[in-house]
């Protein structure tokens, strides 16, 4: 120990010890739930500052939360999209399709028709209703449980299907993990398995289009558990220095695998109120609450646009499913979470809301569910023609070496060469 | 033996075309200014290249030609500067971020080495980063530890990344013009130890400027040298000595004085490598040495021996040989000790030539 001049080498002897202290969730399996600590303030209560404001005018909605769908079903307050009937079934359908797609792809994972799949059950507001508050040319840069997004703008299933199944139909040649897609046409950029990388690129596209005098902007989504990593808080810099029109989610869904969010600094503050730091408009607003995702979407694509610079939108919501299909969520955190979720279910709150307006019946959810699960069938169906994982049919083993560079300079020849007398050996009737 | 001395070449024709003596750092701002000019989707950014012209110069005047939208200062955060320029590739654009110092390179490896690599490889060809990295490397500058590294061979380990190291301001201009043009990410290292003249390793006697060297002659206007393509400094038939960067001029020099009939390659580029002449080479001289200033062990002279060794065994006459820095990280007052200099390659062709 460092000691003063003339101490005794003993100094600080007598101080109480010093404790680290490691965050802990509130619940573990086999915990009673209680949910009644989070505050979930009143559905239209919160303010809607002007989209250019000062970033300090959103200060108080960092630690808010935004909510129009009221436990009555109906839609209040300023942040109300006020969107007409058709759109919000359009988004309830997207929102359906997606839970459909999930619960194929989850049972095709478990038949071994692939090696991995991740659900976003409970998380497809943060990606349908914001898909649907921008425009379908504005560039997003995902994470891996935002297939809704790609459902939303029309990206066929069956191609997601050959990527999943990584077959001879997959665009991305069976190079990329199941549910890592890609797609220029759908300005959907491929997504990394390295967490929170795509935050610093979705803010320099966005400065790109500024500096290229374009009407395009961008949006990234991350996990609350990835605003750890030192990308997010490089894209939250570069974002609010160059005023980048970039839109940043987060998704807090509560859990990163068995880490809960308290791992991210979640205990001490919320994850939109990051932005109040360097000086970024934030919302933190009901994730299962779909018109308040694509209000607050729909804010800050304004804001950007209208050059007023980034936001930073905290989607408070659940994951109400693992991780991923290599994950058992019983293992670490109370089975009754998901039920008690105060915040409820984003298509079922969609669906009540829709019903409480005239818009919407059971008898139509359930013809929409079994129109949904069938459309889901049909292309499963269509895309197992093209085969599935570790069925042979894949993409030429020569593609391997293509796409590392542009040209295949000479070791890579090379060693695509040694790759075709090891298949003739290997597979001698291929 | 006296060895023969190749004018440097001046490629496409460019014979005729007016030349100028420049220093390095003058090459490369030529090179960006061309580029700017020549391509709108070229910009700069790092930190201090705006306003102040970068802390080597290299940038100087820039910001004030093509305003502050195509060269920008940006925040001292390498993932950031390199996040972005992933970012702006995509969309189109060809930034040509700086990083002041490699030895600051690490906090921005990640972006690099998992996302601009890998970039077409994981979207089959849908969205690429053709961005040039450029930054200083190398020591002898009495940088200490943290501005003198040479860590080329981390980068020529990564699929998809491209590494390019000049030796001359010819040679800069051109192989820098070559890298903005190319589509995938290039690591382009600048000796900054030759910025201003090429140094021939005795740190105790004055250097010649570039002025009065073959090598700065730098022609005007647009030209580019292929990635992948070495230069013969001087043809030989007893030795084949491998090098770049500030080595190319250290290893001539002592060759020089040795009077030993040395062939010296300058390999330009370390991925994509110019196989073709070092076997050409090596199966001449039976002989190879491989010099460079990075630390030994797993440098990119083990990827260089291995492979002259399993290419050209049966030529060799004599085992293949590294000069290189140690494995210590780079000491501040005892630099010179450090450096491979003279004396510890006069004794490698010493050891070469006597087997």
């Amino acid at each position: 120990m460092a000691d003063r001049p003339n101490g005794t080498g003993n100094a600080g002897h007598n101080r109480p010890s010093l404790r680290l202290h490691v965050p802990e969730p509130k619940f573990r399996p086999g915990d009673e739930v209680d949910f009644s600590h989070l505050a979930i303030s009143e559905a239209g209560a919160q303010p809607r500052p002007d989209e250019t404001c000062d970033p300090a005018e959103t200060k108080p909605l960092v630690t808010d939360l935004v909510r129009v769908l009221g436990d009555d079903n109906k839609a209040h307050g300023p942040w109300d999209p006020r969107l007409d009937a058709d759109t919000m079934r359009t988004m309830l359908e997207k929102m359906a399709l997606t839970r459909a797609f999930d619960e194929r792809m989850y049972r095709g994972q478990r038949q071994g028709k692939t090696s991995f799949y991740m659900k976003c059950t409970g998380e497809e507001a943060t990606s349908v209703a914001a898909a649907m508050a921008m425009a379908s040319d504005d560039m997003v840069f995902p994470s891996y449980r935002q297939q809704g997004i790609l459902i939303t703008r029309g990206y066929p299933l069956v191609e997601m299907i050959n990527q999943i199944y990584s077959n001879r139909g997959d665009k991305l040649k069976g190079r990329q993990l199941p549910i890592m897609y890609s797609s220029r046409a759908h300005s959907f950029f491929t997504i990394s398995g390295n967490l929170a990388t795509q935050t610093p690129q979705a803010v320099g596209w966005a400065m790109a289009s500024a500096m290229r005098g374009d009407s395009r902007i961008a949006a990234t989504w991350l996990g609350e558990g990835s605003t750890a990593e030192g990308d997010f808080h490089a894209a939250c810099l570069f974002a609010t220095v160059y005023n980048a029109p970039v839109i940043l989610n987060v998704v807090n869904n509560q859990w990163a695998i068995s880490s809960f969010s308290g791992f991210a600094g979640g205990e001490r503050a919320t994850f939109a109120s990051r932005a109040v730091g360097y000086g970024m408009a934030g919302l933190r607003v009901d994730g299962n609450d779909p018109l308040a995702v694509y209000a607050a979407t729909a804010w800050a694509a304004e804001r950007a646009r209208a050059n007023a610079g980034p936001t930073l939108i905290e989607h408070f919501t659940y994951r109400a499913e693992g991780h991923s299909t290599s994950d058992d969520p019983s293992a670490y955190r109370s089975a009754q979470e998901r039920n008690e979720w105060p915040l409820g279910d984003p298509i079922m709150r969609l669906k009540d809301h829709l019903i409480a307006i005239g818009e919407w019946d059971e008898e139509r959810q359930s013809a929409l569910d079994l129109e949904c699960a069938e459309k889901v069938k049909a292309a499963t169906k269509d895309a197992e023609k093209n085969g599935i994982l570790g069925h042979g049919l894949h993409h030429p083993f020569h593609t391997m070496f293509e796409d590392v560079f542009e040209e295949l300079p000479w070791h890579l020849e090379e060693q695509a060469d040694q790759a075709i007398r090891e298949r003739k050996i290997k597979w001698p009737h291929a | 033996m006296a060895s023969r001395v190749i004018e440097d070449d001046i490629p496409f024709g460019l014979e005729d075309a007016p030349a100028r003596n420049l220093n390095m750092i003058e090459a490369i701002n030529d090179a960006l200014d061309i580029m700017l000019s020549h391509d709108p989707s070229v910009i700069i950014m790092g930190e201090d290249v705006g306003y102040f012209g970068g802390v080597f110069r290299c940038t100087a005047g820039l910001q004030e030609k093509y305003g502050k939208t195509r060269v920008f200062d940006t925040p001292i955060n390498e993932c950031g500067i390199i996040g972005a320029a992933v970012g702006m590739g995509a969309y189109g654009l060809r930034p040509v971020p700086e990083i002041q110092f490699a030895d600051y390179i690490y906090p921005g490896l990640d972006q690099l080495i998992s996302e601009a690599a890998r970039l077409r490889y994981r979207s089959a060809g849908e969205f690429i980063a053709p961005m040039t990295v450029r930054s200083p490397f190398g020591g002898g500058i009495f940088g200490g530890q943290t501005h003198s590294q040479s860590p080329e061979a981390l980068f020529t380990h990564v699929a998809g990344l491209k590494t390019v190291i000049p030796s001359t301001p010819h040679d800069a201009k051109g192989l820098l013009i070559a890298s903005i043009e190319d589509d995938d990410p290039v690591i382009f290292f600048e000796p900054k130890r030759i910025y201003n003249g090429p140094f021939n390793g005795y740190y105790d006697k004055p250097v010649e400027p570039w002025k009065k060297h073959p090598d700065s002659k730098v022609p005007e206007g647009y030209y580019s040298i292929p990635l992948g393509k070495a230069r013969t400094v001087r043809e030989g038939d007893a030795i084949t000595i491998l090098a770049y960067g500030t080595m190319v001029h250290v290893v001539d020099a002592v060759a020089r004085e040795k009077g030993v009939d040395a062939e010296i390659l300058d390999l330009r580029t370390l991925v994509p490598l110019d196989i073709e002449a070092i076997e050409a080479s090596v199966e001449k001289t039976g002989r190879c040495l491989i010099v460079h200033e990075a630390t030994r062990t797993s440098g990119f002279g083990a990827e260089l021996s291995a492979l002259v060794t399993e290419r050209c065994f049966y030529h060799l006459e004599a085992p293949v040989e590294r000069v290189t820095g140690f494995d210590t990280p780079y000491p501040h007052s005892l630099e010179w000790a450090y450096f491979p200099g003279p004396v510890r390659i006069g004794e490698a062709i010493d050891k070469i030539l006597e087997a």
